[in-house]
């Protein structure tokens, strides 16, 4: 057994999990796990994209550092669970983040939606961050190490998303009459893309303890949601879910701009190294 | 409130003193601190100097986050990303040090989006292909770091200490301009033309960034006298020259000048004449991207308005709930 495969199995949580110690694993994941690990590097790369564009248009300079972050974070844990998944099928993290076609692509329809102003963005990322931590404060037992590894590491920096996207909540829910109001748009255009996140899916099924069943995170994520929302002063909108699709690869309208600009330059120039 | 002659008296006597005590401490190579008294001369350079400075990080970010969303390669978008972070970090140590001179943040904020002050005319020229973020890390990170790395040294000690970390991160965003380049020159034809085009681009401009040469330049003698600047501008451009002559070697790419050469007699490295007509223009806002970079700017500060009116009633409320319950 190699350095590399015995220190990305036996890690704890509180090391370091690198892409490239997952690239060097001796055996890949099975194909329900790969696809599984797709699901949630997908999540994590489109909404990394989504908050790039805000480094050097925030609000505050304290923002542009703050959502560079979460985007950096988002990105790592990308880069993790595509160079996983790509173990299964002998591919990069980079041939599946730029070399897959929209229908490929396993992410949400939440992650895909507009930056919008600043009170939607923050709505995106309370309702993501706040889902995300559940998620992987289960994922840490799961029986697949890899996952758990990633999903440790992870854990830890959701944390601090989960922090700054609640903070920005109550301060704009009861900063000006304004802010309050925008607060109210904007977890109104997010709330009919919650449903899909706790939809459980055939693969769940196949995956057994290797994976979290998205539906079994719903109830202490809305009890982490209520707690925020009454000291808020504000309530959980009363609006339709949306049908979603992401995990079979159907999207919403806004994924094929995103891979547009996301994978230009690697299209560009296929089989270039960077 | 009256000022009596009693206090006037006072006053002369505590600003010889202060003066006595300042050219001491600049004789001594020593550090000035924010408390201690200084010439009002002394305070505006470095208000003015360390605000543009600040200016020229958060102006700075915007040709590079640029290609954020473009990156071609998962890992260096992190970078990327990181990079550009840091920028935002750079500018928040250095409003804070030009605060500790007595003018707020807000009040620098407003002065650049008005236009009254300046920032770094390289970030007003366009970055047009990915290898522009490898010229701009190898070339203008290199060039702000042969100027910044004596300001670690500056008399004024908050701005001295602000740029040691500056350096350390600039030193590291450096190398990775250098790789991003050695990349592409030992990558395909188109790659290798790619980071070729960027050199030529982002040459000239970069040597322009240690400002006009020295016969030009009114201001740098009394920021030498005060230790703020130790050295010229032609002095820091020479070093820079040899410096860059020596590693586009090591990526096999050329720089557009053919004059380059080290003088045996003087010990500097000299270039060829460079275009000061289109710096004065560049620097008058005719520069290609000048109206572009404002006006980005100028948005983001107006948009997120709201968001800093909110937290900033919120902040009100919570310290009255707090007052209130205690």
């Amino acid at each position: 057994m190699s350095e590399a495969n015995a220190s990305a199995t036996r890690i704890t949580p509180g090391n370091a999990l690198r892409p490239e110690d997952i690239a060097l694993l001796e055996t890949g994941p099975d194909d329900a796990v790969a696809q599984y690990a797709l699901w949630l590097g997908d999540d994590a790369l489109i909404l990394a994209q989504r908050l790039g564009w805000w480094i050097s248009r925030a609000p505050e300079l304290e923002e542009d550092v703050a959502l560079g972050n979460i985007a950096l974070d988002q990105i790592g844990h990308a880069r993790s669970f595509l160079t996983y998944a790509g173990r299964a099928w002998d591919k990069t993290e980079d041939d599946l983040a730029y070399f897959r076609r929209e229908p490929e692509f396993r992410s949400v329809h939440l992650v895909e939606q507009p930056n919008g102003d600043f009170a939607r963005t923050i709505a995106r990322q309370f309702v993501v961050a706040l889902y995300q931590w559940e998620l992987y404060s289960r994922l840490v037992d799961s029986s697949d190490p890899t996952l758990a590894a990633i999903a440790a590491k992870a854990v830890k920096e959701v944390d601090y998303h989960r922090d700054h996207s609640i903070q920005w909540v109550l301060r704009l829910a009861q900063g000006t009459e304004e802010s309050r109001r925008r607060m109210i748009a904007g977890l109104r255009v997010t709330w009919p893309y919650v449903e899909e996140l706790f939809t459980d899916q055939p693969l769940n099924d196949e995956l057994g303890d290797a994976g979290v069943r998205p539906s079994s995170l719903r109830p202490s994520f809305d009890a982490a949601v209520g707690i925020v929302l009454d000291e808020a002063e504000l309530d959980v909108p009363e609006v339709p879910g949306a049908i979603g699709g992401g995990r079979q690869g159907r999207h919403s309208e806004h994924l094929g701009y995103i891979l547009a600009e996301l994978q230009v330059l690697a299209r560009e120039y296929p089989g270039a190294s960077w | 409130m009256t000022t009596t002659a009693i206090d006037a008296g006072s006053r002369v006597d505590e600003d010889t003193a202060g003066e006595q005590l300042f050219n001491e401490l600049i004789a001594q190579d020593s550090r000035i601190e924010p408390r201690d008294w200084m010439p009002a001369d002394y305070r505006k350079a470095l208000t003015r100097q360390i605000s543009q400075h600040a200016h020229s990080e958060i102006i700075g970010m915007q040709p590079e986050a640029n290609w954020i969303t473009r990156a071609p390669s998962l890992k260096r978008k992190a970078v990327l990303m990181a990079k550009v972070q840091d920028e935002a970090g750079h500018g928040l140590y250095l409003y804070s040090a030009a605060e500790t001179l007595g003018t707020p943040r807000d009040k620098m904020t407003e002065d650049l989006i008005a236009g009254k002050a300046r920032y770094s005319s390289i970030f007003n020229y366009p970055v047009l292909t990915w290898a522009d973020i490898g010229a701009i890390g190898w070339l203008v990170d290199g060039a702000a770091i042969c100027n910044q790395v004596p300001l670690c040294r500056a008399s004024y000690g908050p701005y001295g200490r602000a740029m040691v970390r500056v350096c350390k991160e600039e030193s590291f965003h450096q190398r990775q301009g250098f790789e991003i380049l050695l990349e592409l020159a030992n990558g395909t034809p188109e790659q290798r033309a790619m980071a070729q085009d960027a050199v030529n681009r982002w040459y000239a401009p970069s040597l322009m960034m240690f400002g006009p040469p020295d016969e030009d330049s009114p201001n740098s003698q009394k920021s030498m006298e005060w230790k703020i600047k130790r050295f010229s501008n032609d002095e820091l451009r020479s070093r820079f020259v040899g410096m860059i002559a020596e590693q586009v070697k090591a990526l096999g790419l050329e720089l557009p000048d053919k004059e380059i050469r080290y003088n045996e007699e003087t010990g500097r490295w000299e270039h060829g004449p460079l275009d000061w007509n289109e710096f004065k223009e560049v620097l008058a806002g005719r520069g290609p991207c000048n109206a572009q970079r404002m006006e980005r700017r100028r948005e983001a500060h107006e948009d997120g308005a709201w968001v800093r009116e909110a937290a900033a009633a919120y902040a009100e409320k919570q310290a009255l709930k707090y007052a209130q319950a205690a």
